[in-house]
């Protein structure tokens, strides 16, 4: 059962937050209907955890994946990770920073149909910094033997993993993975689960999964539930399960 | 390789089909530019050089008889170079195996000044040696049509005296780059040459030995022409002198310099076309292709890349198409070049074709190829990258359909939804609508433009020789020539109806305006040879006054009933007035008439003829000839139909070349912007239809949703396409009017009937192209695939 913690535990010594987002508003003009995504969200996240944001679609936790991720920027507040003010509409500076920082999975996988899985991670691999090489991502998410495949010729839950290899490939220090199982049923969804808590907990690469499967809020270090565009409350689990304990 | 290189390698073989099609009108485009533009450049150069390495005189003039003094004084005059006094007479050939009438125009050659104006381009032997009365340099098309070479005979008719000539050379002249017959419109190099005699072997045939009766003039830098003309003209005028004239009114050089002025106006026309249409295609492929990797970009740039980096992405896909149409363009202009130089070659006589590869003109090419596909790029990759990746990540808001405005008025009730679908997909972007139509258009305007010149000649040809001139022989006297030569004529075995006629070349003025042509006397009623009205109806030639051209009657600012000065260019030359008694419909040149009786009366001389027209009967005809040719007076016979043949292999040779390349561009054209747009429309819209069909709309059903358009489409450009066509013609035409000729607009059914067909076919074979995509649409993977 978890329990409700609002502030960090004031007993360990408090680490520093790798994001800081205060009072954040989003509003998206979609064609002439006014959609306001974010209400005013305040949260801060921590190097190496792994926080589940849990909400009914349309509660704003994908606008808020996309500011952190530099996707986007928001209509009021601030945010900030580590040094960099995500708030300021500085394309060339959101570039640099999801090019360094950032790695992304999308719930439709985002791949590009034409390049092959290895080509895909390559995409990224070419213009990162400090990369793996494609083979060892694909390998880090047990696709090694497809790796000459066209997005095409897999199943979703291999696009699925070829889109976190891409993702993790240039070891960023942020994962953000939107819904990466919406698309899969359970069996091939636990799999991605796996994959996504493996690098979390072998690159301590900080990660955020936005999902509306509460089954899934079990493996996470810390549960942010979202609804109409507020945080409604945080919770933290004592311990972690194994995404293969999951089912649903 | 780079993988988003790689991706743009797949992209395009994915979409090869819209590539291959757009790469098509860019070589069309780039191809007709070079095309155009390397001939103009080729045959300018060519003209250019040929002209100052070979002297071609600047002035020119010509008289009856001047003593050889009279050159002293003519080079005194302040501005003149060089003088060269010359010898010049039209004379009767008579060719061994070729029976009908040969004519030629002889022209001296200086005996001491071998590298003089107007100098010769020997193809083949020497130059006449001095004082040798029996060599002669035949120009080379007249040797070819008859085989002469070297050492080769055939005899001439000389002031009347018949004469053994021996072909000692052949040679081009910059003077005869067209070698017309007077009063000819076609080259026919069977019957009509140019060559070249010693001057003082030419002049003891004409009795003008120490003397002369033309003259071609060189300049120096910066002389005014016009005060050389004028002094010349006052120390000719005693010697019988018809008026000197500087080179661009030299009939050679102002045919060949129309014809380039022609092919300019060509040169900016169609490829204009042509890059318009692949700048559109490009903008509207790649703005869709942009579109549809909305999310692809938006992922790209999720994981860090830039703006720019995208853009140089797409760009380069651009580039890759472009840069493939731009090198057929370049190969297919310089390869078609060559073969529109050819033809030109054929009627222009040039010794050499300085043809080169000017890389100015293929940069210019590939420049505004790559600058309209770039900008069209730029805007479409602007549009996506100005997004925020995760708002270009999500699908596109539903596009904003309106209800159309046949909606409104009213005739919703009969639309069934497909076709209310088609619509307002119309109306949803009026522009791209507008300009896929205008594309259409612009294929079906292009084959208008392509078979006009051949129709409008046609028509010409017609009226000229069907309407107007419609004898069979036509019969030159070297002089006026008594009255009575006409039963001469009509004693002839085989002559079944003679009409004459007199020549009087003459200035005509009306105010400052003034131009040379010739009065023509004509017998009223004659049945061969007929004016007509511009309603194309004969006219009848009144007793008195002057008829002329109506072009003439413009150049010269008069209307009917307008007094006119008539200066009269030949014996006493008299000063005299007339009315202006109507204007008459021609096409060739700028010719005045009048009744027979009343241009003797006016020139105030006996019954005298300058020629006739007759009527043969044609089984008759080689007797005629051979009888013609011993009659001494006749300088020249040409036959109507040997005219019209004349013409047809013109137009054979010429206008093919042009129906066909103008056909063969405008399907690509039609092809590329209605293929495109079926594919542009299937990519856009095929969940819609696959939707449908899962809701049990049939292959045809939804066939009819997507094709529909572009039936509706092709079927509106169509008639818009009919009219941009006969606009274009006469724009062409316009560019035409000069006293050479004048080009009536002109189209015949069958011309609107193909334009019509080939852009259906076209757009037939687009949409079964498309059709067969939509065939295996795959219903289950477009639902379950997001947008």
């Amino acid at each position: 059962m978890p329990e409700q913690v609002s502030p960090p535990p004031l007993c360990s010594p408090a680490p520093r937050p790798i994001f800081e987002a205060r009072g954040l508003t989003k509003v998206y003009q979609m064609g002439e209907v006014r959609v306001d995504a974010l209400r005013g969200v305040d949260l801060d996240l921590y190097a190496g955890e792994l926080v589940v944001l849990l909400g009914p679609s349309g509660s704003g936790k994908s606008t808020l994946l996309n500011i952190l991720g530099g996707l986007d920027t928001p209509t009021s507040g601030t945010v900030r990770y580590a040094e960099h003010d995500l708030t300021v509409d500085d394309d060339a500076a959101m570039t640099q920073y999801r090019r360094e920082h950032v790695g992304f999975v999308f719930q439709f996988y985002n791949l590009i149909p034409s390049l092959t899985a290895r080509e895909n991670v390559a995409l990224v691999t070419e213009i990162a910094h400090d990369p793996m090489t494609p083979e060892e991502a694909l390998a880090l998410v047990g696709l090694a033997p497809r790796m000459d495949h066209f997005p095409s010729q897999m199943s979703g839950g291999e696009q699925q993993r070829v889109a976190i290899a891409r993702a993790v490939a240039k070891r960023p220090q942020v994962l953000l993975c939107d819904e990466p199982t919406g698309a899969l049923d359970a069996q091939t969804g636990v799999m991605v689960l796996e994959v996504i808590a493996r690098v979390n907990q072998e690159l301590g690469t900080t990660t955020v999964v936005i999902t509306h499967n509460a089954v899934i809020a079990a493996m996470a270090d810390r549960v942010v539930h979202f609804g109409d565009g507020h945080v409604v409350r945080i919770e933290r689990n004592e311990s972690r399960k194994a995404a293969s304990e999951l089912s649903w | 390789m780079r993988a988003i290189d790689r991706k743009l390698w797949r992209d395009l073989w994915h979409m090869r089909g819209q590539a291959v099609a757009i790469a098509l009108v860019v070589m069309c485009g780039v191809g007709t530019y070079v095309m155009f533009l390397s001939t103009l450049g080729a045959l300018r150069a060519t003209q250019d050089d040929y002209y100052r390495e070979y002297r071609f005189a600047e002035v020119f003039a010509t008289l009856k008889r001047a003593p050889e003094s009279l050159r002293a004084r003519i080079a005194a005059i302040p501005g003149v170079e060089r003088v060269e006094t010359r010898v010049v007479e039209a004379v009767r050939l008579d060719m061994p195996d070729f029976a009908e009438p040969v004519s030629a125009r002889m022209v001296s050659l200086a005996d001491d000044a071998p590298h003089g104006l107007n100098g010769l381009h020997l193809r083949e032997g020497r130059l006449p040696l001095p004082g040798r009365a029996d060599e002669v340099v035949v120009s080379t098309p007249f040797a070819k049509a008859h085989t002469l070479h070297p050492g080769d005979r055939f005899h001439a008719i000389l002031n009347g005296r018949r004469q053994a000539l021996t072909v000692v050379g052949t040679a081009l002249s910059p003077e005869f780059v067209q070698q017309l017959r007077p009063g000819s419109a076609f080259p026919d190099p069977k019957r009509y040459g140019v060559m070249w005699m010693g001057r003082k072997a030419l002049g003891q045939a004409y009795d003008l030995d120490g003397a002369f009766n033309d003259l071609a003039l060189s300049l120096r830098p910066g002389a005014d022409a016009q005060d050389v003309i004028d002094r010349v003209d006052a120390l000719i005028t005693p010697f019988g002198g018809l008026g000197a004239y500087a080179r661009k009114d030299q009939l050679s050089h102002r045919f060949l310099t129309q014809e380039l002025d022609q092919l300019g106006t060509l040169a900016t026309l169609f490829p204009t076309m042509f890059m318009g249409v692949a700048a559109f295609l490009l903008n509207v492929v790649i703005s869709r292709l942009v579109t549809m990797q909305r999310e692809q970009i938006a992922t790209l740039k999720a994981f860090g890349y830039g703006n720019g980096a995208v853009t140089v992405h797409y760009l380069k896909l651009v580039a890759v198409i472009a840069g493939a149409g731009i090198a057929g363009g370049i190969l297919l202009g310089v390869w078609l070049g060559h073969a529109l130089s050819g033809i030109y070659m054929e009627f222009y006589y040039f010794p050499w074709l300085r043809f080169s590869l000017q890389p100015a003109t293929m940069l210019e090419a590939a420049g505004a190829s790559l600058a309209a596909a770039g900008a069209g790029t730029i805007v479409a990759v602007w549009r996506a990258a100005r997004l925020s990746p995760a708002q270009a990540m999500r699908p596109e808001p539903p596009p904003r359909y309106r209800e159309t405005l046949v909606e409104q008025l009213g005739l919703k009730r009969w639309l069934s939804q497909p076709t209310r679908m088609i619509l307002r997909h119309i109306w949803r972007k009026p522009l791209k609508s507008a300009l896929t139509v205008l594309g259409i258009a612009l294929a079906c305007g292009i084959i208008l433009t392509g078979l006009f010149q051949r129709d409008t000649v046609g028509f010409m040809m017609n009226v000229h020789y069907g309407l107007a001139q419609r004898e069979d022989l036509s019969v030159a006297f070297t002089d006026p020539t008594a009255y009575r030569a006409r039963f001469d004529l009509a004693g002839l075995h085989g002559v079944e109806h003679v009409e004459v006629f007199r020549s009087v070349p003459v200035r005509l003025r009306h105010g400052h305006l003034e131009h040379r042509t010739t009065i023509r006397g004509i017998e009223p009623d004659g049945e061969l040879q007929r004016l007509l009205d511009t309603e194309l109806r004969p006219v009848a030639m009144p007793s008195e006054g002057i008829l002329m051209t109506d072009h003439l009657g413009k150049m010269l600012g008069v209307r009917v009933g307008d007094r006119i000065v008539v200066e009269v260019l030949e014996g006493n030359r008299p000063l005299r007035e007339a009315v202006v008694a109507g204007l008459v419909k021609e096409y060739l040149g700028v010719a005045a008439y009048m009744d027979l009786a009343a241009l003797n009366r006016f020139m105030h001389e006996g019954p005298t003829i300058s020629g006739a027209w007759l009527a043969v009967d044609h089984a008759q005809l080689q007797g005629l000839y051979a009888r013609l040719k011993e009659l001494p007076r006749v300088a020249g016979v040409a036959e109507r139909i040997q005219e019209i043949r004349n013409f047809n292999r013109l137009m054979d040779e010429t206008m093919l070349f042009f129906t066909y390349v103008s056909t063969v561009f405008a399907v690509v054209i039609a092809f590329g912007v209605i293929y495109n747009s079926a594919r542009i429309a299937l990519t856009e819209r095929g969940r819609e239809l696959a939707s449908l069909r899962v809701l049990g709309f049939t292959r045809g059903e939804i066939g009819y949703i997507l094709l529909g358009e572009l039936g509706i489409l092709t079927a509106v450009a169509i008639p818009l396409g009919l009219k941009l066509g006969e606009a274009m013609c006469y724009y062409i035409a316009l560019t035409m009017q000069t006293d050479l000729f004048r080009v009536p607009v002109v189209l015949v059914p069958q011309t609107y009937a193909f334009a019509v067909a080939v852009v259906i076919v076209s757009a037939l074979l687009s949409g079964l192209a498309v059709r067969r995509r939509l065939d295996r649409l795959d219903l289950i993977a477009v639902l379950k695939t997001p947008e």
